[in-house]
């Protein structure tokens, strides 16, 4: 039994006369990794703003793990379930990568309003850092300060963040964009681990990677999904090959 | 750590020239300069307050004068009333003991800074600067029109409020009790600052966005800092009064908020012992500099240029290093 994690319905965010969502649809099962392409300009960093509570919607319906979360803040949304990493890495970079997963774990326990205990020598918090950091293969530079680290280390932290949530769906946007070519193997293998534990919401430029991982793939171009399915059905879609593809690739 | 025990050893130091330097000043019997070092320490408590808004949350408050004020109203309007036996409102007896005053000044504090902060956190950057400015200006002008309590020509404490088992009017005890608010506020603090709170608010300053994906609605945990930081500050402001034996509109003008985030900027933003640092730098300049010339603030200026431009980590930054994380 596979169960829907999210479900977005009837998604529209105009700026202005610029339409830049057009009736999106699209849903997560747990089991699957779910990525969504489309070229640059075709909306996919407006509807992930969207998914994550930083861009209200005009109209439509954002249900995370069963639960309505169309006007719910970024904070509500992540204590519901969602865990996310961003294009450009968002960590604090004085503070180590340790420190930077120990938040998300108070977070994610709802234990934030204290204000005695000092949270350095909170080994509960420290052991359950290191084991997520370790989980994305980075445990050794868990008290270097985030500025040190370089971008491939970066984005294992936050994606080691992301899993110390919790979370019932994780939403990656370009995970594997400037890893050079064996970071990103190294990422899409540890991507595909992850995906018995949680359902991914993939938004990503390289084809191989997408082609290799995704269940299913979404088509988005000038807003809205114009093609929907596995990988066959999209590489075989003449209006995908049209938008995006273009002849001869993939 | 090398780093953090030089720290240690600079707040020690900072710590005990305070006492010693009361101590000193009794031995040769100048009740002035007892004065003026409990004047510090006061001052830095208000900085220490600010610097919780200023330092950890990124907060630049230009406003913490209202609360100053706030606190110093307390002690006078308390003062007032005890003293001639009428009613606060026509309700409430005033009172001349300290724990009471205080913890008045820390509510009315507490009320205000819920109401400006729920407003001006709202905005960010030079808007909340703006936003907090013109809400102390408020309650400036509000302090104005108070003519029961004085209006602009404020409101005098004939004597100095009680602290049970204390005599308050000794300058050495009265130095006593406030060096001992300002130990315990500065405990207090370094608790908050290292503490799950601390480590959001850390968050809120560093980077807001990692702070709501971790599940953290940065809102409230501004307000919270907020709020804890003005009540710190009117904490300040009653004992300023009782040092004074005078509360005025002056303690809630804009020059005032600019005093204590001059203190805060001196000393190191951000660091625990910054606005100790600062007090005594700032207090030290204006006498110093007041005894030589008129334009003293002239000469402060270019000291805080100076500072800013080239020590951002203000006097703390420059003895004891730049501040570290783990």
């Amino acid at each position: 039994m596979t169960e829907t994690r999210l479900a977005i319905s009837g998604l529209m965010k105009a700026f202005g006369a610029l339409t830049v969502t057009q009736d999106v649809s699209l849903t997560l099962e747990t089991g699957e990794i779910h990525a969504l392409i489309g070229p640059n300009g075709a909306g996919k960093s407006t509807l992930i703003g969207q998914i994550a509570g930083f861009i209200t919607p005009d109209a439509g319906r954002i249900e995370i793990a069963g639960r309505d979360m169309t006007e719910a803040r970024p904070a509500a949304r992540a204590r519901a379930g969602l865990g996310r990493t961003f294009q450009v890495s968002q960590l604090a970079e004085p503070l180590s990568a340790r420190r930077n997963v120990m938040l998300a774990l108070q977070g994610a326990q709802g234990r934030t309003y204290r204000f005695w205990g000092a949270v350095t020598q909170d080994s509960e918090l420290r052991d359950a850092a290191d084991a997520a950091l370790a989980r994305t293969g980075v445990a050794d530079r868990a008290g270097v300060a985030v500025s040190d680290l370089s971008h491939g280390e970066r984005r294992r932290v936050e994606l080691a963040c992301a899993l110390a949530l919790g979370p019932k769906l994780l939403l990656l946007d370009e995970p594997l964009a400037g890893l050079g070519p064996e970071g990103s193997a190294e990422m899409v293998a540890l991507l595909d681990t992850l995906r018995t534990e949680v359902p991914l919401l993939l938004v990503e430029h390289d084809m191989d990677a997408v082609f290799r991982l995704a269940d299913r793939i979404s088509v988005l171009v000038s807003g809205a999904i114009i093609a929907s399915g596995d990988a066959d059905t999209v590489r075989a879609d003449p209006r995908v090959r049209d938008a995006y593809l273009g002849d001869g690739d993939a | 750590m090398p780093d953090l025990s030089r720290e240690t050893l600079v707040n020690a130091v900072l710590l005990l020239l305070l006492p010693a330097a009361a101590l000193t000043a009794l031995a040769l019997g100048e009740t002035f300069y007892i004065n003026l070092v409990s004047r510090i320490a006061i001052v830095a408590l208000a900085g220490v307050g600010l610097n919780l808004a200023l330092g950890a949350g990124g907060l630049v408050s230009f406003g913490h004068a209202a609360f100053f004020g706030v606190g110093g109203y307390a002690a006078g309007i308390a003062a007032h009333h005890a003293f001639d036996m009428s009613l606060f409102l026509g309700l409430l007896p005033g009172t001349v003991w300290m724990p009471v005053i205080w913890m008045t000044a820390l509510l009315s504090a507490a009320l205000l800074a819920l109401g400006i902060g729920a407003i001006s956190l709202r905005t960010r950057g030079v808007y909340f600067i703006m936003i907090t400015l013109a809400f102390a200006q408020m309650t400036y002008y509000f302090a104005i029109s108070l003519t029961p309590y004085g209006g602009e020509d404020g409101l005098p404490i004939y004597l100095r409020n009680q602290m049970p088992g204390m005599n308050t009017n000794d300058p050495i005890q009265f130095f006593a009790l406030v060096f001992g608010v300002l130990l315990l506020t500065l405990w207090a603090m370094s608790r908050v600052t290292g503490s799950r709170f601390g480590a959001a608010l850390d968050m809120a300053r560093l980077n807001d966005v990692r702070l709501a994906s971790s599940g953290i609605s940065p809102f409230p945990v501004r307000l919270t800092a907020f709020v804890i930081s003005a009540m710190v500050t009117a904490l300040a402001g009653a004992l300023f009064a009782d040092l004074n034996g005078f509360v005025g509109p002056s303690m809630l003008s804009w020059h005032r908020s600019g005093e204590i985030m001059v203190i805060v900027i001196l000393g190191g933003v951000g660091r625990l012992f910054g606005p100790v640092a600062g007090a005594i730098l700032f207090i030290l300049l204006e006498v110093l500099l007041g005894g030589w010339t008129d334009f003293w603030q002239f000469w402060l200026g270019l000291v805080l240029l100076g500072a800013v431009l080239f020590a951002r980590g203000g006097l703390l930054g420059l003895l004891a290093g730049r501040a570290r994380h783990d």
